[in-house]
């Protein structure tokens, strides 16, 4: 086997697309079961594909594919075509979507079993899958666009699943408005693309990027240099969907939509986007040192100050939320230090622990019976074994332990912006050394509130619930049970899928770290000069992933996260009333976690208020006023009052007088004509 | 000796009276209907008068057709006066202004 088979890539995109049409269009038709055995069946095989197509690039050696599967049209020799590009970055982007789709899909029978739009539920995911994948594939900016712009759409249609819910509503209206902000920026940025390079094709944006870098562009008097401003303006793409500071607004807010949504679009992959799309124009941001320097200082701050506010929420879907950001803000640190490998190897591991850790927060929605409030949870670690241990997995992998995956790809990432003498590089690292505290104390407070400590969900009203109930349930999908005061455990598909991502969770750092940071993984899908190469300042001290994990144990990152998690188990866990204590003492600073920066009240009172104020002149002013008023109105009724005027002499209605005017008429022309002719 | 320029001064006086007739004329229809009539005499003069000059019978023949038409249209004039005497009881000028926007 030596080239990829084109055939193979396409039913990896469409597979997961005709089992979205069969089971939107024919939902009522197939039921239920035909609804999940069609998508799950698609994106199974999907997957299957997916890693074969990994252990093509990986194992087997076969070249990268970049070539084009369907031309669409050719203007003025711009080639706008569906095509290929599929290298060791796409494959492991592929097999990351499919697999953790693949579980989202599993989990997702027994979340909503009894939900009316089961069927839609499933024709969404199928197609956000497809949508993804044409994302990660694409070999051109128009298909990167076009799989850009429908994962936004997917996402607000399941952000806004219960569209009979106005919180609902608000929250992916929030989403879709909030990520047109950033896709104006991204479709700058490929326009500024096809104006200095002429073509769509990456290939041929990657090869004129270092005559790029000489360019520059002019506003006016003012030259900017034309590759930062394409990069940057790339970049505010990948803020708005990959929901970094100023515009992380929706992400929380999309907690809404059901929590399999959140674990596969708004935690594993489609809020990566942003990071994936960075790491694959790596040739254009490596020649542009500001484009960077603004990566790295907007990743920065959305680490730490995102990681604060999961300190204060009680809605345990939001912390998880918060710790998504937050973890976002890591990897775009890494892709502004030009450790673009680590970005995406934290990528990898962060759609494994963190759809773990959202599915297992959806298992104890489940368990709760649609509660999320962490205050009424407690001690659940009895009621719900399967999940109290995955979940402590995917924690432990989060805050960075050694040997857990998530550890690998945090420190190289924390260890990268230390080695990188990039301008704003100092602050990046400080910020995301801190965020390490941070991180431990808000993911042990809600594991610590929700898992363990005092049963608090016995004095919170569940009426209606008559009989305890903590034994495993029968693996029935369709009834889970919503008849037991006290928690459950919830049913084989929905622990299943918890224990397939806790695997990886554990173990998929501890064996790629190796050659995806340090190796020669990556090859020549992600270019970096010379000088920016961190990961390979660092990979000069690699030796071997237990040394790495060794070392781990003595450095201050993992000291600052036991202390994090002490600080997490003092306040939370052994004396509550220390935590007020200090919440009391830092009231002001509390009032600004909980308003999350005032950035909402923002982006409401002076923002959307400021263009309803706009709209409103326009409209009353600018419409109303001066265009009916005057222009439309006012010339129709100038020409009423001149005609009014004038119609009492000229209309009289008697026949004499219009053979008069008629006759003068006449003999005006004749006259003319003879004069003038 | 008449002139061409002779006949057709005759036929612009006809044409100016009859045009003058319909503007000044306040009173009655009947009278406006037969200015029209001589504004098609004052024409059928013109045909005439230059029929003889150019020593074309054409022009004579076409007379013809113009007195047939106003004879006819005289009688559709008149029906029309009796169906509007009928309706408003009156054939004065001055109370025919509804021909107004």
């Amino acid at each position: 086997m030596h080239t990829m088979n084109e055939n193979v890539l396409l039913a990896i995109v469409l597979l997961p697309l005709v089992a979205a049409v069969v089971a939107g269009l024919f939902g009522r038709a197939i039921g239920r079961a035909g609804a999940h055995t069609i998508t799950i069946a698609a994106v199974g095989v999907s997957c299957a594909l997916s890693f074969y197509v990994l252990w093509q690039v990986t194992v087997a050696g076969v070249p990268a594919f970049d070539g084009p599967a369907y031309t669409w049209l050719v203007s003025d020799g711009v080639r706008m075509q569906v095509g290929f590009l599929v290298d060791r970055l796409t494959a492991l982007m592929m097999a990351v979507v499919t697999f953790v789709s693949l579980c989202v899909h599993v989990y997702t029978i027994g979340y909503m079993a009894e939900d009316d739009g089961y069927q839609r539920f499933f024709s969404y995911i199928s197609l956000f899958t497809f949508a993804m994948l044409m994302l990660v594939m694409s070999n051109n900016f128009m298909q990167l666009y076009f799989g850009w712009e429908a994962v936004g759409v997917v996402s607000y249609l399941l952000i806004g699943f219960w569209y009979k819910r106005p919180t609902a509503i608000f929250a992916n209206l929030k989403a879709f408005l909030v990520n047109r902000v950033g896709d104006f920026g991204f479709v700058l940025g490929i326009a500024g693309v096809l104006y200095y390079v002429g073509s769509l094709d990456f290939s041929d944006a990657f090869a004129a990027a270092p005559a790029l870098a000489q360019e520059s562009f002019h506003i006016g008097q003012h030259a900017v240099p034309a590759l930062a401003l394409i990069c940057i303006c790339l970049f505010v793409g990948a803020m708005g969907k990959s929901a970094q500071m100023p515009l992380h607004v929706w992400l929380p807010d999309s907690m809404e939509g059901p929590t399999p949504i959140s674990a596969l679009i708004h935690a594993a992959t489609m809020v990566t986007a942003g990071i994936f799309m960075v790491a694959r124009m790596s040739p254009l941001f490596e020649h542009s040192e500001v484009a960077l320097s603004f990566v790295l200082v907007i990743g920065a701050t959305t680490a730490l100050f995102m990681g604060l506010l999961g300190v204060v929420n009680n809605d345990i879907k939001r912390v998880v939320a918060y710790s998504t950001l937050s973890q976002l803000g890591y990897m775009t640190v890494a892709l502004g230090a030009s450790a673009y490998g680590a970005a995406i190897f934290h990528l990898m591991t962060h759609a494994f622990f963190k759809a773990l850790l959202f599915l297992a927060a959806g298992s104890v929605i489940i368990g709760m019976h649609h509660e999320q409030d962490m205050r009424r949870m407690g001690g659940l670690a009895k009621y719900m074994p399967v999940t109290a241990v995955t979940c402590w997995i995917g924690a432990l992998a989060l805050v960075g332990t050694p040997f857990f995956s998530g550890f690998y790809s945090k420190d190289a990432i924390i260890e990268a912006v230390g080695e990188s003498h990039r301008w704003g590089a100092t602050y990046a690292y400080w910020c995301v050394l801190i965020g390490v505290f941070v991180t431990a104390l808000y993911t042990f407070r809600m594991i610590f509130l929700t898992f363990h400590g005092p049963e608090r969900f016995r004095n919170a009203a569940h009426a209606g619930h008559a009989d305890g109930d903590a034994q495993e349930e029968p693996d029935t999908a369709s009834d889970h049970g919503h008849h037991g005061e006290a928690p459950h455990e919830t049913p084989l598909v929905v622990t299943g899928p918890l224990v397939a991502l806790a695997i990886p969770s554990l173990i998929v750092g501890f064996f790629t770290a190796g050659p995806v940071l340090f190796g020669s993984y990556f090859q020549e899908s992600i270019r970096v000069l010379e000088g920016n190469d961190v990961l390979g300042e660092i990979a000069r001290e690699w030796h071997g992933p237990v040394a790495f994990a060794l070392h781990g144990l003595m450095a201050p990152t993992f000291l600052l996260a036991l202390g994090g998690a002490a600080t997490a188990w003092l306040f939370f866990l052994r004396s509550p009333a220390l935590a007020d204590g200090v919440a009391r003492r830092l009231a002001p600073l509390r009032t600004l976690l909980v308003n999350k920066y005032y950035f909402d009240w923002f982006n409401e009172n002076v923002i959307a208020a400021g263009a309803r104020l706009i709209g409103r002149g326009l409209w009353k002013g600018g419409d109303q006023a001066v265009i009916d008023g005057v222009v439309v109105d006012g010339s129709a009724a100038a020409f009423d009052r001149i005609a009014a005027a004038s119609r009492f002499r000229l209309q009289s209605g008697y026949l004499y007088s219009y053979a008069f005017w008629m006759i003068i008429g006449l003999a005006a022309l004749l006259g003319w004509f003879l004069i003038a002719g | 000796m008449i002139t061409l320029g002779h006949m057709l001064t005759l036929s612009g006086v006809l044409f100016a009276l009859a045009v003058a007739g319909i503007f000044i004329n306040r009173k009655n229809v009947i009278l406006l209907l037969m200015c029209i009539e001589l504004l098609l005499l004052a024409a059928n003069f013109n045909f005439i008068a230059f029929s003889r000059y150019l020593g074309d019978l054409d022009g004579q023949v076409f007379v013809f057709f113009v007195l047939t038409v106003a004879a006819a249209e005289a009688a559709i004039g008149l029906a029309i006066l009796v169906v509007l005497f009928r309706q408003r009881g009156s054939i004065n000028v001055e109370d025919l202004n509804e021909m107004k926007g």
